[in-house]
């Protein structure tokens, strides 16, 4: 299996009801607590698995506001995994998920030194790595309904941007979305073979601009069309 | 990337012993014009092994969680930072050996097993210098430091460090003929001509760019809102920046202090008698110039994360 998930890019709207979500979720789960520093502080700060960036694509008028969630790609060639020098930091053969084990963790921060997606935090409360777990404590909960069974954030997306499954099976919902939308891959250069996707937003039409009339009927027009409506 | 002092002061320390004991082992393997005395070797060696672990000690102030630390050996087939724990705590027994074989009188010139024995005190200091140059260069994420340059530049600074404590503690327990300065100022030469090509190795963007590391290749990407209101582990670790003209500027102090001015003084500063305070002037000149070095090492090198927070190109 290589489990992971799919992101929209169309319909994700930025509200960061995921981040908050798997905030809530992990912080009671099996790496939380994700520590705060200062939560009521000047400068609160603290321990995120998923965080989401705004970002402008293009100019204007073919411009597009682009809202993009990222938490851990769960990797196949998971550098992370390779440079940790104490073996907390492992890929799941199974279902290929990258986990830190907490109490094998040193707080070296090499793993989150090799990762170019930012999906690693120190915990400083704690001293100990953390990161996305792609939900392992919910996906496979038997107590739960079975459409219950997918990672926080995929669940409590309101625009429902976000997908959860398994990449190795042809038919899944993620791999079929990634087929048809052709699903991207961040940062592909460096190797490190991300199995999260992200689906790039459709085209739309332009945005229709004001011409600036110089036909001098038109200009009558416009004038009397002002007289009158004065 | 974020200097942390604790890094700095352990590859600059522990690089210099590793270069000191490298040298002092392999020297006292040969029968050269200027033998060394047992007492010289074992103060040499002594020296040397003080500044290897005030270095790893201070190597493990960094650590968030250091009870865990006794841990660092065990992903050795993958992780250079576990081979560099591994080689470290290895060297100890054999440096051991080698200094109670002296201590006891053995001349390494004279008996085959310990001439291996000195030989390979020396080799395995220089490997575990390149296993720390490894650590770095290993990170595809750091363009300025995924290259061959930088595991080179490692050893050759430890050994141009070494090569000036060499000289000086020489000088001090009695004399040092002037070749084996010359040669000393040989290995600045020669490492400063490697950092040179580093530098401009690292010269110009040539990394990932924002367009790659969100995926819209055909279209100029903007950040428009990070995310965040206050620092974040992301950018306190990997956000560190410094002015263009700042860090020109100590380049020239690293290139001045830590290449020119030891080997002007090497050149022209010493003469006939007792050259003690010259090379210790030049020993001094070249640990400051290498710890500048080693923190420009760290505040250049742009990790791609920083793609997320605004940058255009890493
Ligand atoms: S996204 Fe980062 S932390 Fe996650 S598997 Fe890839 S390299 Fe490792
Ligand atoms: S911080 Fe922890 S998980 Fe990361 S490389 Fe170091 S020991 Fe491994
Ligand atoms: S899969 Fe779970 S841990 Fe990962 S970002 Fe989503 S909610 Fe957080």
């Amino acid at each position: 299996m290589k489990l992971g998930l799919v992101v929209d890019l169309d319909t994700c709207v930025g509200c960061n009801a995921c981040a908050v979500a798997c905030k809530q979720w992990n912080t009671s789960g099996t790496t939380g607590p994700l520590t705060d520093l200062e939560p009521y502080g000047k400068d609160p700060t603290g321990v995120w698995f998923n965080r989401i960036r705004n970002y402008e694509l293009g100019d204007y008028p073919e411009n597009k506001t682009v809202h993009f969630p990222m938490s851990c790609m769960h990797c196949e060639d998971a550098a992370c995994v390779t440079v940790c020098p104490t073996g907390a930091s492992y890929k799941r053969e199974e279902d290929g998920i990258v986990l830190v084990d907490q109490d094998k963790c040193m707080g070296c921060n090499l793993c989150a030194w090799a990762c170019p997606y930012g999906a690693r935090e120190l915990d400083p409360e704690e001293g100990v790595m953390k990161k996305c777990t792609l939900c392992v404590d919910r996906i496979y909960d038997e107590a739960l309904p079975e459409d219950e069974r997918q990672p926080a954030c995929v669940m409590t997306c309101p625009a429902h941007a976000r997908f959860f499954g398994d990449f190795d099976d042809p038919n899944s919902e993620v791999s079929r979305l990634s087929r048809e939308r052709g699903g991207e891959h961040l940062m592909p250069e460096l190797g490190y073979k991300p199995v999260n996707t992200y689906l790039p937003p459709r085209n739309k039409t332009n945005i229709p601009t004001y011409k600036n009339e110089t036909n001098p009927i038109e200009k009558v027009k416009d004038w009397v069309n002002r007289l009158v409506a004065r | 990337m974020h200097p942390a002092f604790s890094v700095i002061f352990f590859t600059v320390t522990s690089g210099a012993g590793y270069g000191l004991i490298a040298i002092t082992a392999i020297y006292s393997a040969f029968d050269f014009s200027q033998p060394m005395t047992g007492e010289q070797t074992l103060l040499l060696s002594a020296v040397a092994l003080v500044l290897i672990t005030s270095g790893l000690i201070s190597s493990t102030f960094h650590l968030a969680n250091p009870k865990n630390a006794w841990r660092a050996f065990s992903r050795v087939r993958t992780s250079w930072l576990a081979r560099e724990g591994l080689l470290a705590i290895l060297f100890y027994p054999i440096v051991m050996l080698y200094v109670y074989l002296v201590w006891r009188g053995v001349d390494a010139s004279n008996s085959t097993a310990m001439t291996a024995l000195a030989l390979l005190t020396g080799v395995w200091a220089i490997v575990t210098v390149f296993s720390t140059g490894m650590i770095y260069a290993s990170l595809k994420t750091i363009r300025q430091w995924n290259n061959a340059l930088t595991p080179v530049n490692y050893i050759s600074l430890g050994l141009m460090l070494g090569g000036l404590l060499f000289s000086l503690l020489l000088s001090l327990s009695g004399d040092v003929s002037a070749n084996l300065t010359m040669v000393a100022s040989y290995m600045v030469v020669i490492a400063a001509t490697i950092k040179i090509v580093y530098f401009f190795w690292i010269g110009a963007p040539a990394g990932p760019t924002i367009n790659t590391a969100t995926s819209f290749t055909s279209r100029t990407v903007r950040l428009l809102d990070v995310g965040h209101t206050a620092g974040t582990f992301l950018t306190d670790e990997f956000g560190y920046q410094v002015a263009r003209d700042r860090l020109v500027a100590l380049r020239w102090v690293a290139m001045v202090l830590g290449f020119i001015l030891p080997s002007l003084i090497v050149w022209f500063g010493l003469g006939e008698g007792d050259n003690t305070l010259m090379l210790a002037a030049a020993v001094i000149s070249a640990f400051a110039g290498v710890a500048v070095e080693r923190w420009l090492f760290f505040a250049e090198a742009r990790h791609v994360v920083n793609l997320y927070h605004g940058a255009q190109q890493c």
